[in-house]
């Protein structure tokens, strides 16, 4: 197995407040990676460093062997991020929207066409693909984002909370789009929704209070104890600081 | 090269997704093509006059350079309202995310969104410069003038698509980064009214001041001294930039 994503000793200060505390894992092709972590524990920030909008106050990101600070084009190439508000240029159209992505990826213009009206099919946005996204409703607008990040074919997607605000039938439409998307590429994803972890994911990492506390393949876990359970046990725990 | 004029293309062709071009190109055209219209009034009132003068002043010293004057200190009004937008709209709207998880440098990022609005900017000089050309159906016109009557033009007109991109940078919001580019470019066209005053001249604000530099070329004399003031200004204040978008990923 590839590896794709190699986190090692991630750590991000805000002032002098500390959100990501030496966090290191490592993502391989085939792999889908469920992070889980209470509001606040520093899930978007570590999302945020993998992506290189945010520099790391210490330690390295490597993507599919890249370093992200001295190589960050290299490493971006093979990246697709789906941030918690997806970032859609309201005054175009679906298709146009998705034409200007696979450009700035730098993909050659013979395969633009073809990228982009397969990330639609994928995505379910055919039947929209000339309106424009601002009078598509929030459900639409969140599988432009998706599409947005698996238009140039990266290796590696991460995607911030990406079933918040759906409705059940879209949860579970993203949900086997991930699946699908999980076969072929590494994929991490955020989340509230443990059943969704237990479900989707091959591997499971939760981080409270900016520690990683939990790092695992999912088939490693105790089977009497539901993910659920264990969650909440972590935390529940008091943490070194604490004490 | 290539990803700077990706980003450029989609800037400027954003700009005419939305009323604001189409408005600014209309209501310049049409402020510019009226005070253009003086201008040729009062030549064709003065011709008589002029014609018994040695060394009289040219039809265009009499309608190119004012018109060009005047377009200066409309851009002036203007300029920060078409850069306020850039990257501040983009930070409010969490779309500057895209661009910066996209394979792309900062510099790549700026100088695109820069040429880009600077497209629009240059057509709003292409139109003006139509005005006077028309004057060639009755008339002769001093090329040389004319040509550096445009180029200062242009070169004023990137000198404040860059402070204003820089205040688009660094302010929160679109109103902050006009109020400031204005603010700015308001101070470097008044600089070197303090000249005026016989015994309080200083040497500094008359090089600092953006209009003095601007009328020199607009006269004829293209010199390196004010080629390369406007150049340094413009990469000073591209360079501010791509180092505002740098500590974007820096702090929060």
């Amino acid at each position: 197995m590839t590896t794709l994503i190699r986190a090692e000793q991630l750590t991000r200060y805000y002032g002098k407040q500390c959100a990501v505390n030496k966090v290191s894992f490592s993502l391989a092709k085939g792999q889908i990676l469920g992070f889980l972590g209470p509001n606040g524990a520093g899930k978007t920030t570590t999302l945020q460093m993998l992506c290189g909008n945010l520099a790391p106050s210490s330690g390295q990101v490597h993507i599919n062997g890249f370093d992200m600070l001295t190589q960050p084009k290299l490493a971006k190439r093979s990246l697709g991020y789906v941030p918690d508000t997806p970032p859609l240029y309201k005054e175009l159209s679906v298709h146009e929207f998705l034409r200007y992505c696979a450009q700035l990826h730098d993909m050659p213009k013979a395969d633009i066409t073809a990228a982009v009206k397969l990330a639609e099919s994928r995505c379910g946005l055919t039947e929209v693909t000339d309106r424009l996204i601002a009078n598509l409703s929030k459900g639409y607008q969140q599988r432009i984002g998706i599409a947005q990040a698996i238009v140039h074919n990266p290796d590696v997607i991460i995607l911030d909370e990406p079933t918040v605000g759906l409705d059940p039938l879209q949860i579970r439409e993203i949900r086997s789009l991930i699946r699908e998307l999980g076969q072929e590429h590494g994929v991490i994803f955020s989340t509230h929704i443990l059943s969704e972890v237990q479900e989707l994911c091959t591997d499971v990492l939760i981080i409270r209070q900016g520690v990683c506390v939990l790092n695992s393949r999912i088939e490693d876990l105790p089977a009497e104890q539901s993910l659920e359970d264990i969650f909440i046990e972590l935390m529940q725990t008091p943490s070194v600081g604490d004490l | 090269m290539n990803m700077i004029l990706v980003i450029a293309a989609r800037e400027f062709k954003t700009l005419f997704l939305s009323p604001l071009a189409w408005t600014i190109l209309a209501i310049l055209q049409f402020i510019l093509a009226f005070l253009f219209l003086t201008q040729v009034e009062s030549f064709t009132m003065l011709q008589p006059q002029l014609a018994n003068m040695d060394n009289a002043p040219s039809l265009t010293d009499i309608t190119v350079t004012p018109l060009f004057g005047n377009a200066g200190i409309i851009l002036l009004l203007v300029t920060p309202l078409l850069t306020m937008r850039l990257i501040c709209e983009e930070r409010r709207n969490k779309t500057l995310t895209l661009l910066l998880s996209a394979p792309l440098s900062n510099a790549e990022i700026i100088i695109g969104k820069y040429l880009g609005s600077l497209g629009l900017l240059a057509l709003i000089v292409m139109l003006i410069t139509l005005m006077p050309l028309s004057l060639l159906i009755g008339g002769t016109l001093d090329f040389g003038k004319l040509f550096a009557n445009v180029l200062a033009l242009l070169l004023l007109v990137s000198a404040f698509a860059s402070i204003g991109l820089f205040m688009s940078c660094v302010a929160s919001n679109p109103t902050v980064a006009a109020m400031g580019a204005f603010g700015a470019l308001f101070v470097l066209w008044i600089l070197d009214w303090s000249a005026g005053l016989a015994d309080k001249r200083s040497e500094l604000f008359e090089y600092l001041s953006i209009l003095r530099h601007f009328q020199s070329i607009q006269s004829g004399l293209i010199n390196t001294a004010d080629l390369s003031y406007f150049l340094l200004f413009i990469s000073l204040f591209l360079l501010l930039c791509i180092r505002r978008l740098d500590k974007e990923r820096l702090q929060k």
